[in-house]
């Protein structure tokens, strides 16, 4: 008995959030079809795709908000059809709105008291604080602002010590300012090994804090992967004169090339350290004149763009 | 139960928050005031003088009737409003969202919110009902026959329709709802008042329009039942032939078998709406 119990505790945490083979028609539309998708524990992954790519759709069947056609969910290491595996779950939906005639510390002792954990006010009064509304903790929520109201919903989702934190579209409402601090808030979490699930348009918010990232597009899976390996492509950019059709043909071999006048920009589908010394070397054996070999990453944004437009996984 | 506990109080604090309670408050206010006043001219005039005393007493608890068919309506209309914007209102806006995704059943949440409802409404109804009869007594000196069980009806019609809004507002749109309620409401009473008619001109045909609508929406039933209550026995027993089919005069006290078929109502309407809210897709 004690050596099963042994095994058991031995045993890696369950995933933070983990699904299979998700669906959902709406109607003749096809909003999800086959997603799956898992968040490791303290691992932050963003999901990204185009507006219709069902991604919301996908948070809110993990959260038991829409009920899947197909498909199977577990939070925290339960299946997500127990309630109890929302318990530590905390959620900002990206239609943020809370009760007007409330007060935001209010919204936030109800939240505390609907997830059944037991958060102390001045716990509580720390995760207002936290996003910047530490002084309107007595005011009704009817007055604030969209951007305040966003800040709000970010503390209801961080207040009941959450081990997964799901963001739709966190930083729609925020000011410059608003999308740093989420930022901060969404790296502290990690370094304290809370998983976060996050949605968000903007790559650049994505590329900063995310370790995985998973790319929808029409309901299906259209990649995923770490950081590295959706980006590990490298590129390198050239300033040549004197390209003669063989040198061309020679850059063409090296990878997808894209000219912009005497700027040359090649993919490199050969991944090794000799790549980029071979084709200079052999640039200059074809008599072209190199100024200038700037190296290169691809941006998660370029990446995601060239996934969505070739519609594979590459 | 903690979660039904936390939603009922967040539901009286909506209730006592938003402007709906000083609205009722407003209108209940204005509703005695006028019928303090009616019935103080009534004792002044001559003629209230000039009947026998059985006469006035069922004039009395007419008028009374009347007074807290207003009353009963007031309440209709406030809860079926309140009502109606709680599930769908709370899913349009998207704050039931972030609290459907806490580890909350959704049955629950609607239990709590009923409960919250109830609360509100029938206590709402058995506050200004007993102001009411109050001032009847203060200026008219009657007194209803059985003011208990007539508020207990009131309270529990006001729960009826308050359960019916609560299922309308899980399938259709907060305004919609309310609409739809309070017409369904009135469309039982007016079927009431014409199976009472049936009733009376000894029409059956007719008499089963009433009886099947207080069947399909007890509201009016319960009504009926408390009005009985609230009119003077031995008045109606003396005079009521006369008046037999008039819209504020019932002729006889409810079934027990009546109301357990409300209870049963009830029950039945609550758990579609918990059914129907539970697959609902927000």
């Amino acid at each position: 008995m004690r050596a099963a119990a042994q095994l058991v505790a031995d045993l890696p945490p369950a995933a933070a959030a983990w699904c299979t083979g998700l669906r959902k028609r709406y109607g003749r539309r096809q909003a999800v079809d086959g997603v799956s998708l898992e968040v490791g524990r303290g691992e932050v992954v963003g999901l990204l795709g185009p507006n219709g790519a069902g991604k919301t759709t996908v948070i809110k069947m993990l959260l038991g908000l829409v009920r899947p056609d197909d498909g199977e969910v577990m939070l925290l290491g339960r299946p997500a059809t127990d309630p109890a595996a929302r318990v530590r779950v905390g959620y900002l939906p990206e239609l943020f709105r809370y009760q007007p005639w409330l007060t935001a510390a209010e919204v936030l002792a109800l939240h505390v008291r609907l997830s059944g954990v037991d958060v102390p006010a001045g716990e509580q009064r720390e995760a207002l604080a936290l996003v910047g509304l530490g002084e309107r903790a007595a005011d009704r929520v009817g007055g604030f602002s969209k951007g305040m109201q966003q800040r709000l919903g970010l503390a209801v989702a961080l207040v009941a010590r959450p081990e997964l934190v799901v963001l739709d579209e966190p930083t729609s409402a925020l000011d410059p300012l608003g999308r740093v601090d989420v930022r901060d808030i969404v790296l502290s979490l990690r370094s304290r090994g809370v998983a976060v699930l996050l949605n968000s348009h903007l790559i650049g918010e994505v590329e900063r804090v995310c370790d995985r990232v998973v790319i929808l597009d029409h309901g299906r899976v259209a990649a995923a992967g770490t950081l590295t390996e959706l980006l590990g492509q490298q590129e390198v950019q050239l300033h040549l004169t004197g390209v003669s059709p063989a040198a061309e043909s020679r850059l063409a071999a090296a990878g997808t090339v894209d000219r912009e006048g005497d700027w040359f920009a090649v993919a490199l589908t050969g991944d090794d350290d000799a790549t980029v010394p071979d084709l200079v070397s052999d640039l200059v054996a074809l008599r072209v004149r190199v100024h200038a070999v700037e190296p290169g990453r691809i941006s998660l944004e370029e990446r995601l763009l060239g996934i969505l437009r070739t519609g594979s996984a590459a | 139960m903690n979660v039904v506990r936390t939603i009922a109080a967040l539901t009286l604090r909506e209730s006592a928050r938003r402007k709906v309670l000083r609205a009722l408050a407003a209108l209940t206010v204005v509703l005695l005031a006028l019928s303090a006043w009616g019935f103080s001219r009534l004792a002044a005039e001559n003629d209230f003088g000039t009947m026998t005393s059985g006469q006035a007493r069922l004039v009395a608890s007419q008028l009374l009737n009347l007074v807290m068919f207003g009353m009963s309506l007031i309440a209709a209309l406030g809860t079926a409003f309140l009502a109606g914007p709680t599930v769908s209102g709370e899913v349009e806006s998207g704050v039931a969202l972030s609290m459907l995704a806490r580890p909350v059943r959704r049955s629950a949440v609607l239990l709590g919110k009923w409960l919250g409802l109830v609360a509100f409404g029938s206590g709402f109804v058995v506050l200004a009902g007993l102001a009411q009869c109050v001032v009847v007594y203060l200026t008219v000196d009657y007194w209803p026959s059985q003011p208990v069980v007539a508020l207990a009806l009131l309270g529990a019609q006001t729960a009826t329709l308050l359960t019916l809004g609560l299922l309308l507002s899980t399938v259709i749109s907060p305004m919609a709802s309310g609409v739809v309620a309070v017409g369904l409401f009135g469309a039982t009473w007016i079927a009431g008042v014409v199976g009472g008619l049936g009733a009376a001109f000894g029409n059956d045909g007719v008499a089963r329009v009433g009886t099947v609508s207080q069947i399909l929406l007890p509201t009016d039933g319960l009504w009926r039942g408390a009005m009985y209550a609230l009119q003077d026995p031995t008045a109606f027993a003396a005079f009521g032939a006369e008046m037999a089919g008039f819209p504020f005069l019932s002729a006889g006290p409810l079934s027990w078998a009546y109301l357990v078929w409300a209870a049963l109502w009830i029950a039945m309407v609550w758990g579609l709406a918990a059914l129907s809210f539970g697959r609902r897709d927000l």
